[in-house]
């Protein structure tokens, strides 16, 4: 019982093996794509195992605060930016094998010419709240 | 009546719908049923009767719904509207339903999940707000857990050590959202203990009281962590840990001792000592030596290192600690512990550094941060 993000990435992450761009496929390898992915988010709802999955706007700005009684100074976008995240998944599994066997699920969605991308996810662990018998005795 | 009073006549209800041979799966959805309408009318209507009550609700609703699926299914298969006659249900039979929740057939979650409905009477909404979940995958996580033990028959006993550790799971979730799941689960292992003897049900009672009362002291009102010997002992709640030694002390006369009384009697030390300085350290060490015997768990000889450290001396606990693989979570958090209480600063402040990046949840990060700054402010 514990919560993992699966990220997926515009850009940042190593190549994927089927690393053909999403506009070079046929309209129909789209549809099985984004049919995978809802299937996939439809199975692990009757596992229950989905908490939630957004996709993200390419478009981001960075923002900070610029002062009292001022409007926060806004930038970007900076396309020299490595990370751009591109949407999630969570999940709330009962172990870390499990996570990264579904990570690994995920990223078998069919790209171009019908074959899985391999596309590489990112599985991080939340931060969970502390247990109410405490594991360690410093913290009692 | 009270929900948690109302939700405590759940299993003996499920029981009774199930010994009328009604399948487990449907006469559980029947009980949820029942128990929302009992919410809803109860309060200008109370009966006089209210198991009675829910039995008959319950089982009409069964019925109406035995008899819509029948429709749906063009069957002509029918259940009888009277009841037939069964032996009363017993404590027996709330135990069976413990058993087959807690089924080694289902994933830990599962299990949890499942308890905490048929058992505990909670509806689906608030476990899933409990455990951060949409509710939609809660209901699945349920019925799937429902059709996975729907083969299981109810006439042998189970295994109590599956029941208990689904027990513990619950109540280490804390608190989040509208449910209490810790004091759910003293609830749950109460009744337990009341329904079978056995040492370690009792132990692991005690185990949560010991732990329940220490919770009011265990957080600054800021939600930062308090670790054990700063915390402010008046506002330890002493009625719950006077129910957890008595019981314990009873369970521990049986002479048949369990991981859970053992880790039981380690917070019953801490919970007698007057101060923190007063702390019967040797004993502690001794109780984790039991441990270790009853248990080869890697998280039992950190503890005990942190524990020969008060006992022995700071060296002795690095000694105990230098056994140890130091990849074992928290290790480099008591490595901090020790290195402070031995007196270098300059490597406990690096260490709880490193501690806090590896550290599994919010509050520790935080106070293993706090600790790291707190020496490095000497330097």
């Amino acid at each position: 019982m514990a919560k993992y993000l699966l990220l997926k990435h515009y850009r940042g992450a190593p190549a994927p093996v089927n690393n053909i761009p999403m506009d070079k496929w046929t309209p129909e390898e789209i549809s099985a794509h984004i049919q995978y992915m809802n299937d996939f988010a439809a199975r692990l709802e009757k596992t229950g195992e989905f908490v939630d999955g957004q996709a993200l706007a390419p478009e981001g700005q960075w923002v900070r605060y610029d002062g009292e009684g001022r409007p926060p100074v806004t930038d970007g976008p900076f396309a020299e930016t490595k990370d751009l995240i591109a949407g999630w998944m969570i999940i709330d599994v009962d172990s870390h094998e499990r996570a990264v066997e579904l990570a690994g699920e995920l990223s078998a969605a069919p790209g171009a010419g019908g074959r899985p991308i391999h596309e590489w996810l990112e599985v991080r662990p939340f931060l969970a709240a502390p247990p109410t018998i405490p594991e360690c005795a410093i913290h009692g | 009546m009270d929900e948690a009073q109302l939700r405590s006549l759940t299993p003996g209800v499920l029981a009774v719908l199930v010994r009328r041979g009604a399948d487990f799966a449907a006469a559980e959805d029947a009980v949820q049923d029942a128990l929302v309408e009992a919410v809803h009318s109860w309060p200008a209507d109370p009966p006089r009767d209210a198991k009675g009550w829910l039995v008959t609700v319950a089982w009409r609703k069964f019925l109406d719904a035995a008899r819509a699926d029948t429709a749906r299914r063009r069957r002509e298969d029918r259940v009888d509207d009277e009841p037939p006659p069964g032996p009363t249900p017993s404590a027996d039979d709330t135990l069976q339903l413990y058993f087959l929740c807690a089924h080694p057939s289902l994933t830990p979650s599962s299990a949890v999940a499942l308890t905490l409905r048929a058992v505990g009477g909670l509806t689906t909404r608030q476990i899933a707000q409990a455990y951060l979940v949409p509710e939609a995958t809660m209901a699945q996580r349920i019925s799937r857990a429902k059709r996975t033990v729907s083969g299981v028959r109810l006439d042998r006993p189970g295994d109590v050590a599956t029941v208990l550790r689904v027990l513990y799971l619950v109540f280490n979730e804390g608190y989040s959202g509208d449910i209490d799941l810790a004091a759910e689960a003293i609830r749950l292992t109460r009744q337990l203990a009341a329904a079978i003897d056995h040492p370690e049900a009792a132990g692991l009672l005690a185990l949560m009281l010991l732990h329940h009362a220490r919770r009011a002291a265990r957080t600054a009102p800021d939600g930062s962590l308090v670790p054990l010997a700063e915390q402010d002992r008046g506002r330890w709640d002493t009625a719950s840990i006077a129910e957890g030694i008595e019981i314990l002390q009873a369970a521990l006369a049986r002479d048949r001792l369990g991981e859970f009384q053992a880790q039981a009697a380690i917070a019953a030390l801490h919970a007698d000592a007057p101060t923190a300085e007063e702390t019967d350290w040797v004993q502690i060490v001794e109780w984790y030596d039991e441990l270790t015997r009853l248990t080869d768990n890697p998280v039992v000889r950190l503890n005990r290192a942190v524990a020969v450290g008060e006992a022995d001396g700071a060296q002795a606990g690095l000694a105990a600690l230098a056994e140890l693989d130091d990849s074992l979570p928290r290790h480099t958090a008591v490595a901090a512990h020790l290195h402070e209480r031995a007196g270098d600063r300059p490597t406990a402040a690096r260490l709880y550094a490193e501690a806090a990046r590896k550290a599994p949840n919010l509050a520790e990060r935080d106070h293993l941060t706090r600790q790291a700054a707190r020496l490095n402010a000497y330097q």
